[in-house]
């Protein structure tokens, strides 16, 4: 297998195209756009099937996808920060309604004041959608996820969308060497798409969507839903082993680095990891015990594995590349309740807002304690 | 032409919408439903707006609806029905579905999810010219949440958000012409019906569903609820609004103008006022003004579709 120099949302345009989509929304939002782009010429080129739907916003791009999966359609798209939002009220019901969309985010602040570049505040405002969320950490991880995306979401114990959150610029527009995978092997790997009852079966006409009281389940349902997403773990690590086998890359639902004796250990999400593996092994180089645990998928998140590979861990680092104003910044809550309990000390960090750099000197900064002035946020927990 | 007898063949012994749902006595939404339904000749997936049709057709667990049906949110239903159709295109060619079978997109939405807050995807669908037919089942503003202004709510409506009082006559501005917006988008079919005149109804989906392309239907239907009228009015009160030229029935078939039905004689604006409680207040004396600007519009709008019919 050769690589080919790609940005990253080339990458995933090459994971779209190969995964056969039937329909595929889209709408232009910096830094996603090139991924539509790409992949607008890959259907004009004829080398994709794929109905290309021009919708006149992100909100019709989530609801005409929810349209064309239940309509028996393998349907993707990709959306960044504003457009995540406008379409965040759709993407719960896309949840809700179980439509196996597979759909990129190209990571990048929210407004206000506007800004293009990366953070992962869009992605943790529908952190609560219920759909399936796996940061990749560079373009290759980008595309291999995206190419996994559709074995995951349409699984029948999972029938939700996933999305592979590729960092704004960082990743999207950064080229790397990438491998791709012959078209042949991954439409086999992929599959054919099925739904159960697609809306265009019409001699077994199903109501979708319909409407729920507090004593008819309501309740029932987000129970059902949020199994689905639970499943989707175990999925993702069967998914990720046919995929190893077919690919060489391996890909687990956390990454460790160097954690072997590690007293301290930070935890991120994204291409973050990368600079955080170079200070890493510098810090090792000068016999210091540190280490990275990078997490894949953020929804679910692999609560048991987080505390597994943390088990020998005297200090642990949260960065979180999101705020949350007026309490704790997501990622950092996540890990406090998945810790709990533990003796280790937890110290949490904002970081990157805006896309703000981090550099290896400021990770280093960090392990030794510091808050790099520049930085942001910094807050300890446990035990204080 | 429309006849009653093929209706009830389109059906094929199963009513599409039947029985026991929870929609009003003498609500129009039902009639509208239906006639449109049965007039398609083939199946047809619905995708229905947010609103009274939606709630109280599927109140899980039960349904009254037999054929397929979708309902995602009260904004995007142009958009839904968008992603069915690109889906039918993709699956049709490469032999997904099977051969010669044709299934007609049909979404339904109040005026709400047409006028207002399902204005943008609808244009956006209707620009892309996808091949679906919307049915806006307009009665006059927001019924399911309790009788609020729309756009399409007439000037001096009484609405409980336009409510008549010492510096107020009801709503201020006149509704916007939904009709006329979707006939700027340069599709192949528009058209306005009536829910009581239902030959003329079904006439127009049979118009619609031939089209390729988006086509455009504006039924008026009531609310007894909301305009304050006997539930057993609902077919008399709706007449008059064809009768008095405020409801025009016609159609607009790749720009040529149609009017399919015309009133042996026009009734003054006042016959249609006065059987809904919604304009009781502009029937006191100190509201003549409003009456008389309201017929003033009826009849300028009315010579407008005139000229508009003899020049296409």
């Amino acid at each position: 297998m050769t690589a080919e120099l790609l940005t990253g949302g080339e990458a995933i345009a090459h994971g779209m195209r190969q995964g056969q989509p039937d329909v595929v929304p889209v709408y232009p939002i910096t830094p996603q756009t090139p991924i539509i782009q790409v992949f607008s010429k890959f259907v004009s080129d004829g080398r994709s099937h794929a109905e290309l739907v021009d919708v006149e916003s992100e909100h019709s791009a989530m609801s005409a996808a929810i349209g064309a999966a239940l309509a028996g359609a393998r349907t993707m798209t990709a959306t960044s920060s504003q457009g995540l939002a406008l379409m965040a009220e759709v993407v719960y019901i896309a949840a809700s309604m179980r439509a196996p969309i597979a759909m990129a985010i190209g990571n990048r602040a929210l407004s206000g004041p506007i800004n293009i570049h990366c953070d992962h505040s869009d992605s943790m405002l529908i952190r609560d959608s219920g759909i399936v969320q796996l940061f990749a950490e560079n373009a290759q991880e980008a595309y291999d996820l995206m190419v996994m995306a559709p074995r995951i979401a349409e699984h029948p114990d999972v029938l939700l969308p996933v999305a592979v959150c590729l960092d704004g610029f960082t990743i999207t527009h950064a080229a790397e060497p990438v491998e791709l995978l012959p078209d042949d092997v991954v439409a086999t790997f992929v599959g054919e798409y099925h739904v159960p009852h697609p809306m265009l079966e019409v001699s077994s006409p199903t109501t979708r969507g319909p409407f729920a009281m507090p004593d008819y389940y309501y309740y029932e349902l987000r129970h059902a839903q949020g199994v689905a997403l639970r499943n989707a773990l175990d999925v993702f690590i069967d998914v990720a082993a046919e995929f190893e086998a077919l690919s060489g890359r391996r890909y687990e639902p956390v990454q460790s680095y160097r954690l072997d004796g590690a007293e301290r250990v930070l935890i991120a999400l994204g291409s973050t990891a990368g600079t955080i593996k170079d200070a890493v092994d510098e810090l090792r180089d000068e016999g210091e015990a540190v280490g990275l645990l990078r997490i894949t998928p953020f929804r679910p998140l692999p609560m048991d594995e987080i505390r597994a590979a943390l088990a020998g861990a005297q200090r642990v680092i949260v960065l979180d590349r999101a705020d949350s104003p007026g309490g704790v910044a997501p990622l950092g809550a996540e890990i406090a309740a998945t810790l709990y309990g533990s003796e280790c000390e937890l110290e949490r960090h904002v970081y990157g807002l805006g896309g703000r750099d981090l550099g290896v000197a400021d990770v280093r900064a960090i392990f030794a304690g510091g808050t790099p002035d520049h930085f942001g946020v910094r807050e300890h927990s446990w035990p204080a | 032409m429309a006849r009653l007898k093929n209706l009830i063949e389109n059906e094929h012994g199963v009513p599409p919408l039947r029985g026991g749902h929870s929609l009003c006595q003498g609500c129009g939404i039902p009639i509208v439903v239906r006639t449109v339904l049965s007039s398609l000749p083939g199946p047809a997936v619905i995708v229905n707006a947010t609103g009274c049709l939606e709630v109280a057709t599927t109140r899980y667990p039960t349904t009254a609806w037999n054929v397929p049906w979708l309902h995602v949110a009260f904004e995007n239903t142009a958009a839904v029905a968008s992603g069915i159709e690109s889906a039918q295109r993709a699956l049709r060619r490469r032999h997904a579905l099977p051969e010669g079978q044709e299934i007609s997109i049909v979404a339904f939405a109040g005026d709400g999810g047409t006028y207002d807050i399902g204005l943008q995807a609808l244009s956006g669908a209707l620009e892309r010219g996808h091949k679906f037919l919307f049915v806006c089942y307009d009665n006059e503003a927001y019924m399911n949440t309790g009788v609020q202004r729309s756009g399409a709510t007439p000037f001096g409506t009484r609405t409980t958000t336009s409510p008549p009082g010492a510096e107020s006559f009801g709503k201020a501005q006149r509704r916007k012409d939904m009709t006329a917006i979707a006939v700027s988008h340069h599709i192949p079919y528009v058209a306005q019906g009536v829910a009581s005149h239902w030959d003329d109804l079904s006439r127009k989906v049979e118009r619609a569903a031939a089209v390729q392309g988006p086509s455009f239907l504006n039924v008026l239907t009531d609310c007894p609820v909301g305009w304050g009228h006997e539930p057993r009015t609902t077919r008399t009160v709706l007449d008059t609004a064809v009768d008095t030229h405020f409801w025009p029935l016609y159609e607009v078939a790749d720009g040529a103008y149609t009017l399919n039905y015309e009133p042996e004689h026009q009734l003054p604006i006042e016959k249609w006022l006065e059987h809904q409680s919604r304009f009781a207040h502009l029937l006191k004396p100190e509201n003549r003004g409003h009456v008389e600007e309201i017929q003033a519009q009826v009849d300028a709008d009315w010579n407008d579709l005139q000229a508009r019919c003899a020049s296409t």
